[in-house]
């Protein structure tokens, strides 16, 4: 890692650019995201921001442009959930500025590492409510890890390397710089010795031995314990270790709907998501367990349901790299405030080698007496279920797939259907839930992952919040595959108003566009499907074309996601599929 | 039901930089930690200020607030020092009513309290207080039925007792204070 970075910095240094020769703050913008080893920005530009954008062209950095800065929030973000690097993201000032905040936002809730730069009215009119100023830094206080104002070329340079360090450092998150426009003018030397970086996450906590060995000594002795895999074993790639821990104590492991992917949906310790729409034997035995290992998980209230009723049969380790996690929300009998992969390593090296085969047998029981997948067992009738289109994709595509998903029903059916075995192929919207965030989060993935095959699994609804990002693939010449469940609902809310609204459908029915003509009108490829047996055939016509592709899949217009626990009810007090036709009991 | 939980009072070292209160003060909103009083001054240290904070919070609440301010870059140390020796004051400005005929009585509580008279009004008195905050307190409950017209508090200022380990090569040692009155 070090030696790359020397070898960046020694290319940077000979290049006749960096020879000690005063630059323009625009120049050093560049120069730094040089440094940083940044290949793709993703923005829209405007005048504030004007100077940085005319200086770009000469650094061997590609800007794609988006359609709104609310996308180019998520490219960023998607590129760095799918890379493991920082992601990047520049706008002018006020509008520019304030369409990034949702993207931001979600960005900040998910603890994925962005830098946004935003360009900012000159520094002699700051305050004057001049053309397009707005209060960014004020604005995105509490949504960003940190946030900066410079006004000065000479602070570009220093300013941007530590925005760079706090947002992949500790526990990741976004940065946001805002520049105003004299100092992307003005000119400064690039700073040739960088002093050392503050370390943000500046603790007095800290784990010892003592709670090590009390952790230890739980695990050791627990009977029915069971292993909470969050988003944090994907952070600190600690995944090939959480297998070995697992497999060494024979402890089963549920995913947050952020963690899956950390540990192998199809590995016989996996138990699979758990919480709102998590499976109901998981939920049970997240009950029944007499000792949870939380791992890179913050017991948010879709995994806990009722926090006066979560597991109170069960001990409670905390493995957390954010100290300010520990008893927010659960109280936690043992806290190890550190990284997932470091808390693995002491932990593996200590527990005892057991098979837990009386707690496994128990599980399994409870989970025969399940039906989640019941909607795979559907007699084959050529009706179209999203459960089918999900399932039929996982399938076809041999789980290798990066998936892309946004927010609301097909969500949840995906989490459930679609098994990753392996991490950073799922990336969605978990904390802030952010409707709009599939397609152009899945344009910031392609460009880190140019191999990988990536489908967008997108409600109806979700789609057209950021549907014009469709130009940017069509303008990039991108492959992506785009499914869309179409249900003709805000699917979610039409079923939250039939659960617990009287089945009053207020403000949820869609009247969409002809979403295959949309994407024509892109120059891009639109199909549609309507029956079971016509998905096969899409999903392969849309793996062999070289552009986008926009499947328009009709599925089945009412059909809700079971099981479910409601908001603030006990964890283990699901609603669970209704229709006896449906529900046929059997798990395939 | 915040009421019942008791006193908690943190210092930090903070960045003496554009915006540095707002993020103090914007974390303990977003995060729902009540404020019970809130000064920031100048240091020793150049760049430097000191942000002393009094809530309500109990153990766990307590922990989160000092985990959440050192994830501002810009506080640089946060101590609680709820159970540290400390030397903890506040300064108060009481406007008081009160004409000739009873101004002996409150020039006598006055006395008792270590308070000073900083502005004479043959119909009122303003008395300026400093100490900690139990006696402000108490000085503010005799005073009442006379009747006060304008009262300001600072808020607490804190400072731990003694050589303070973590910083000490760079703070002057100051000697102890003297009594200060009853209640200090």
């Amino acid at each position: 890692m070090q030696q790359q970075v020397d070898a960046e910095k020694r290319q940077v240094l000979r290049s006749p650019r960096t020879s000690g020769a005063k630059r323009t703050g625009a120049q050093l913008i560049w120069e730094m995201l040089t440094r940083e080893g940044v290949q793709t920005v993703f923005g829209y530009p405007g005048g504030a921001i004007m100077p940085a954008y005319d200086a770009l062209p000469g650094y061997p950095i590609q800007h794609v442009l988006v359609r709104h800065e609310q996308g180019a929030a998520h490219m960023a973000d998607g590129y760095a959930r799918a890379s493991g690097k920082v992601g990047v993201a520049i706008a002018t000032s006020g509008p520019g500025a304030t369409n990034l905040v949702t993207g931001i936002a979600t960005a900040m809730m998910d603890s994925s590492p962005i830098v946004c730069i935003t360009g900012q009215v000159s520094s002699a009119a700051i305050g004057s409510d001049a053309f397009q100023e707005t209060d960014i830094t004020g604005v995105t206080l509490p949504v960003t890890k940190h946030n900066y104002l410079v006004t000065s070329a000479q602070e570009i340079g220093p300013t941007l390397r530590e925005a760079f360090h706090i947002a992949r450092s500790g526990r990741p998150g976004p940065v946001l710089v805002d520049i105003t426009k004299d100092a992307q003018q003005l000119t400064a030397e690039l700073e040739s010795d960088p002093g050392e970086l503050r370390a943000p996450n500046r603790s007095v906590h800290g784990s010892g031995w003592r709670d090590l060995q009390r952790a230890i000594d739980l695990i050791n002795t627990a009977e029915r314990p069971i292993i909470l895999a969050g988003h944090g074993i994907l952070k600190a790639e600690a995944s090939q270790l959480l297998i070995e821990f697992a497999e060494r104590t024979g402890i089963p492991v549920a995913s947050t709907l952020l963690g899956l992917g950390g540990f192998p949906a199809t590995h016989p310790l996996s138990l699979g998501m758990m919480g709102m729409h998590g499976e109901a034997w998981v939920n049970s035995a997240i009950q029944e367990a007499d000792l949870l290992i939380a791992l890179g998980m913050r017991f948010d209230d879709r995994v806990t349901g009722k926090v006066a009723t979560y597991a109170l049969n069960a001990k409670k380790i905390h493995v957390e790299i954010d100290p300010s996690e520990i008893n927010k929300n659960v109280k936690v009998d043992v806290a190890l405030i550190m990284d997932v992969r470091a808390a693995l390593e002491e932990l593996f090296g200590h527990s005892e080698r057991r098979d837990r085969q009386a707690w496994h047998d128990h599980i399994a029981m409870m989970k025969g007496d399940s039906a989640v997948r019941d909607i795979l067992s559907l007699p084959e009738n050529g009706r179209l279920f999203a459960a089918h289109v999900v399932h039929d994709l996982w399938r076809l595509t041999e789980g290798n797939a990066l998936v892309v998903t946004d927010v609301g029903q097909h969500q949840m059916w995906e989490a459930q259907y679609y098994k990753h075995d392996h991490p950073r192929k799922l990336i969605t919207s978990g904390g802030l839930g952010t409707m709009g965030f599939a397609l152009p989060a899945a344009i910031g993935a392609r460009f880190a992952k140019p191999d990988d095959e990536i489908w967008v699994i997108v409600g109806d609804g979700g789609f057209q919040m950021t549907a014009c990002e469709l130009s940017t693939c069509a303008q990039e010449g991108l492959k992506l595959n785009v499914a869309i469940i179409n249900n003709g609902y805000l699917g979610m809310v039409r079923q939250w108003q039939q659960f617990f609204y009287g089945g009053r459908y207020v403000a949820t029915p869609l009247k969409n566009p002809d979403f295959v003509m949309l994407a024509q009108a892109h120059g891009l490829t639109g199909l549609r499907v309507t029956r079971r047996e016509e998905v096969a055939e899409a999903v392969a016509r849309a793996r062999a074309e070289p552009g986008t592709v926009v499947i328009d899949f009709r599925v089945e217009q009412e059909d809700s996601v079971y099981p479910m626990v409601p908001a603030n009810a006990d964890l283990h007090d699901m609603i669970r599929r209704p229709n006896p036709l449906v529900e046929t009991a059997g798990d395939s | 039901m915040t009421h019942a939980l008791p006193f908690r009072t943190f210092i930090a070292d903070v960045e003496d930089r554009p915006g540095t209160l707002n993020r103090v003060v914007s974390l303990f909103r977003r995060r729902n930690f009540n404020i019970e009083s809130l000064s920031v001054g100048r240091t020793e240290r150049t760049g430097v200020s000191r942000v002393t904070v009094v809530v309500r919070a109990d153990e766990d609440t307590a922990r989160r607030i000092e985990a959440n301010l050192y994830k501002l870059v810009n506080v640089l140390r946060v101590q609680d020092v709820t159970h540290t020796a400390t030397v903890v004051r506040e300064l108060a400005f009481i406007k008081v009513k009160v004409g000739h005929e009873r101004r002996g009585e409150v020039l006598k509580l006055c006395e008792l309290f270590r308070a000073r008279v900083v502005d004479l009004h043959p119909a009122s008195l303003t008395i300026e207080i400093t100490g900690a905050q139990e006696k402000v307190h108490r000085l503010i409950e005799v005073l009442r039925p006379f009747g006060i017209l304008e009262l300001l508090r600072t808020g607490a200022v804190a400072m731990t007792r003694g050589s303070d380990e973590q910083g000490a090569e760079q703070r002057e040692i100051m000697p102890e204070e003297h009594s200060d009155g009853i209640a200090a």
